[in-house]
């Protein structure tokens, strides 16, 4: 058996008290009774409480866990409790404020967010939430299951890969078989959709990518020489114009992968650079519109390796009045694939929007192969999605001033959370290779389906 | 009530909460310009206001007033010393599927047996989809008119009609699984006294049978699942219905995970186990993986207890209907199917959210197909996974079940305010999901009890209502009735 892919996490504490759910309101007017509620908090939060005079926040709107005993048995009635109007503002439509506030406890502990009763959000939503992942019931558990998670791996393939095999008279192999690379779980670190990246920040993307042995997307007129240590793992990004400035980046050692931002006559570069570097592996970045079904087919005719599909950061198609969602363009673009019979020729990446573990074994079920995450990494770091930095504000968490250890300890974590959630969905589906969870829709129902199934009969007209 | 084999209906009687500040939808201020003439007293028709003495009023009882709508007090009170407000807080409790209305009218029910005054939603939730989207559709006068005592609301659970026991419930809900160590020995009792007064069910989890249950041998469903925590020949052999759990809809095709600090030396003496570790239970049963190893299992079952009922509770993934016709081969009484959105003590959040369908959906799919294979009259029904209110049990009868079980009800009826805490350290700071020594002590079963009786006897009025709006006789009728379902169906984004 091969050495087990495992992420060691180190619990790493923010640099800013986290903005929590809850303001707790207190009155003038204690009675100074002898048995006060404060003092029989279950989780002593008045006894940890402290005021962060910097930012001006109480401690306790993130230690409080909201179970409202000292509210109810306070004798003067003085505590009371609000939503934190700073946390509902966090984010913005699509990355909400439980998608951050999850992420930051992620990134601090490592661990798999786990909680009791049941679920507390709303019964379907837009993009992700409209479908969900199924499970293997007693008939199935044999097909994979029988073994137990610590044999789910998570490992995917980059690169092209040959139909068939071919061989000449002798039994030797004379397919020239293209160069492919084996990453240990399917993600990507995607270039950041806004943000001032400070050369810290992508040093310690790039340390946490190198320890993860994921690849990490780079545009090629932002790579420096400190990064040439992680070049096994960095994938410079060139556009037309950046390729003829930047192209001498494919000469350095090291560097396996490069991806090229779509263009016409996109294919004549990329056989430019596979002429610099012939072991090179190069993916064509697509934008999710109408166009983009066609023009994937159209690319794998002519022998791309990868194609990378994104969608705007909150995952909706580009330049269209009603947007269709990552999940479903990136469906259809694999159905299509598979009916032409030309799917297994192309490894497809997905990106934008992906926010939680559940939207990566989504996006993947619903046909790619791997994706790329962006602000979830920011958020990693306690961005708040305030985009202020996009207007040329000052950053709330001091972005600029991010130490490279904690930064990469905070980024490792989320990672190894997410890694760990992959495995709990594909071990509830009976699944044991990631390789198998792409476009297995068997595994994977629907609204719209669920609905017309079950629901047609009573529906209103 | 003999509709209900019930000897006699069980008492409501006041349980109040057990807080000294009850949390309310609206506040009440009262100003020092009051001249305690004591006109709010005579015309609030809810009893929120009481004097005490010549002088003194006592705490405006706020989670009985029925806010701005009524408004009387305000109106009449000759010095303007009284404001009604809706209470800021209010935004704090609950979540979507249990809004904060809706939990609390089941505190109310809990307290006093009566469905809420005015101006709290008790029937649905806001969580946009399926329930939530349900109504009943009631006929303009009913086919027949019936008085409430000739509408039953009990069902049969052995409708294979061989040797086991020919159990019925007189409603069509009983109490879910809850170990003890998941919960305190007070929320179990409690449980099991409700079940016992109801003459329905409760279940042990898995987590082994306390001495305490003894008294209720015949209320009890006990639990066999993938750990085996508690199991012996003697437990099989006290009830009426063996349950084996294969899975739980809030995490289906994962384990379950009882916490090490809620494993104290009370709870691993049960589960035979070391005090203070975490215990898991594997998924899958190690030892069944096809209907026939499920069979094997059953008659291990039967060769200890012949006379017992079978149930089999599964979660809800896209094959739960064949899963459903293989239970019944292998001579299952019941088939339990337990939907995506239900509670539990701990579960990772991933889980709950995406795994496996709700039970909107499975109980519909279920249904038809045991309907088209012809055994559906042959096999109980038992929906559980989201089902907060009376409503939601019409709802889930009407569309393909033979009842439900509750468990997240039945917690928040002991003043659960779903914070969701109740893995973290010691377990649930409100001492309902917990046997820390000390939360525990937050109430006792007769307390417990007394809520779940009067919430019951809530739900029991509303079926009768409800059915005899419909011109129903007896709750069995309803069973798949989606004639008398209106569906709003859910948006659908961006397609």
């Amino acid at each position: 058996m091969p050495e087990k892919y495992h992420i060691s996490i180190t619990p790493t504490p923010p640099r800013f008290t986290p903005i929590g759910k809850v303001s707790a309101i207190e009155r003038d007017g204690c009675l100074g009774c002898a048995k006060c509620a404060k003092k029989s908090c279950v989780y002593d939060v008045y006894r940890n409480r402290s005021f962060d005079s910097k930012q001006l926040l109480d401690t306790m709107d993130s230690l409080c866990k909201n179970c409202f005993r000292c509210v109810q048995e306070c004798k003067g009635r003085l505590i009371s409790r609000s939503i934190n109007p700073e946390y509902k503002r966090l984010g913005d439509s699509y990355w909400k404020p439980d998608i951050i506030a999850t992420t930051w406890y992620q990134a601090e502990t490592g661990k798999i967010p786990v909680s009791g009763a049941g679920y507390l959000g709303p019964f379907t939503g837009h993009g992700f939430d409209s479908m969900w992942t199924d499970m293997s019931e007693i008939v199935r558990p044999t097909r994979d299951g029988i073994h137990g998670r610590e044999y789910i791996s998570t490992s995917v393939d980059l690169g092209r890969k040959l139909v068939n095999l071919e061989f000449d008279k002798e039994g030797r192999l004379v397919s020239n078989l293209p160069p492919i690379i084996n990453i240990p779980m399917p993600i990507i670190f995607n270039v950041l959709p806004f943000g001032k990246v400070s050369k810290n920040m992508r040093l310690s993307m790039a340390k946490s990518a190198a320890k993860l042995d994921i690849p990490m997307l780079i545009e090629a007129e932002e790579y420096f020489d400190e990064l040439a240590s992680y070049n096994k793992i960095m994938m410079p990004q060139f556009s037309i114009k950046t390729f003829e400035t930047h192209k001498e980046l494919l000469e350095k050692g090291g560097i396996r992968l490069a991806e090229f931002i779509y263009e016409e006559n996109i294919m004549e570069y990329v056989a430019q650079a596979k002429k610099i570097n012939p072991e090179l592996i190069v993916s064509v970045r697509l934008r999710l519109d109408k166009k983009a079904d066609d023009i994937t087919q159209r690319l794998i005719n002519d022998g791309v390796e990868i194609i990378h599909l994104y969608a705007d950061y909150q995952g909706n198609e580009h330049d269209a009045a009603q947007p269709r969602f990552i999940k479903d363009m990136v469906r259809d673009i694999h159905r299509q694939l598979v009916a032409k019979a030309i799917r297994d020729e192309v490894a497809i990446i997905a990106s934008g929007g992906i926010g939680l573990a559940e939207h990566l074994a989504k996006v993947i079920l619903c046909g790619a192969d791997a994706a790329a995450i962006d602000l979830t990494l920011l958020i990693a770091l306690e961005c708040r999605v305030c985009k202020r930095c996009t207007k040329g504000l000052s950053c709330p968490v001091e972005m600029e001033k991010i130490d490279i250890k904690w930064a990469r300890r905070r980024i490792i974590n989320l990672m190894g959370a997410w890694h760990s959630q992959l495995i709990e969905v594909m071990g509830a589906m009976g699944i044991r290779e990631a390789r198998r969870l792409r476009g297995e829709i068997g595994r994977a129902m629907f609204l719209e389906d669920l609905e017309r199934d079950f629901m047609n009969a009573i529906m209103c007209k | 009530m003999s509709n209900n084999n019930l000897e006699s209906v069980p008492g409501v009687a006041p349980a109040p909460s057990r807080y000294r500040n009850q949390i309310s939808k609206y506040i009440i201020y009262r100003n020092d310009r009051c001249i305690n003439c004591s006109k709010c007293v005579e015309v609030c028709k809810a009893g929120v206001h009481q004097q005490i003495g010549a002088s003194s009023f006592s705490r405006p009882q706020e989670h009985k007033c029925i806010g701005v709508s009524c408004n009387a007090c305000v109106d009449q009170c000759p010095e303007k010393a009284l404001t009604v407000i809706i209470n800021p807080m209010i935004e704090m409790l609950g979540d979507y599927r249990w809004t904060s209305d809706l939990i609390l009218s089941t505190w109310y029910q809990a307290e006093t047996g009566k469905l809420p005054p005015d101006g709290l939603e008790y029937c649905i939730g806001n969580s946009g989809g399926g329930f939530d989207r349900l109504r009943i559709k009631f006929p303009e006068n009913p086919p027949i008119e019936l008085k409430s005592d000739e509408i039953s609301t009990s069902i049969p659970l052995n409708r294979r009609n061989d040797n086991a026991h020919r159990v019925e419930i007189g409603l069509p809900v009983y109490g879910g699984g809850m170990s003890y160590g998941s919960v305190g020995l007070s929320t179990i009792l409690g449980k099991a006294r409700a079940a016992k007064a109801w003459n329905t069910f409760t279940c042990t989890g898995e987590g082994g049978y306390h001495a305490t249950l003894y008294p209720y041998d015949d209320h009890v469903i006990t639990q066999v699942a993938t750990g085996l925590f508690g199991v012996r020949e003697d437990t099989i052999k006290r009830v009426k219905i063996v349950e084996f759990k294969y899975a739980q809809g809030a995490k289906p095709g994962l384990g379950g995970h009882l916490l090490g600090d809620k494993n104290t030396p009370d709870v691993a003496a049960m589960r035979e186990a070391v005090a203070g570790t975490a215990l898991f239970s594997p998924f899958p049963f190690h030892s069944v993986y096809s209907v026939e190893d499920h069979k094997k299992h059953v008659d291990w079952i039967k060769a200890m207890n012949p006379k017992a009922l079978v149930s089999v509770k599964v979660s809800t993934p896209t094959d739960v209907d064949m899963v459903a016709i293989g239970s019944y081969y292998a001579e299952a009484h019941i088939i339990h199917i337990d939907g995506s959105y239900g509670g539990t003590g701990a579960a990772p959040n991933i889980a709950k959210k995406n795994i496996a369908m709700p039970i909107e959906y499975a109980i519909p799919k279920v249904h038809n197909f045991l309907k088209a294979e012809g055994v559906r009259d042959k096999i109980t029904l038992i929906a559980s996974g989201g089902i907060r209110t009376a409503h939601d049990v019409v709802k889930a009868i009407a569309l393909g079940a033979d009842g439900v079980v509750i468990g997240t009800a039945e917690m928040v009826a002991l003043e659960c305010v779903r914070c969701a805490n109740c893995e973290s350290g010691r377990g649930c700071p409100r001492g309902i999901a917990t046997t820390d020594r000390e939360l525990t002590h937050q109430f006792d079963p007769e307390w417990s009890g007394q809520r779940l009786i009067n919430l019951l006897s809530s739900w029991h009025d509303q079926f009768v209502d409800i059915l005899k709006k419909l011109g129903m006789k007896s709750v069995q009728e309803l069973v798949g009735r989606h004639d008398c379902l209106e569906y709003e169906g859910v948006a659908i984004h961006g397609k």
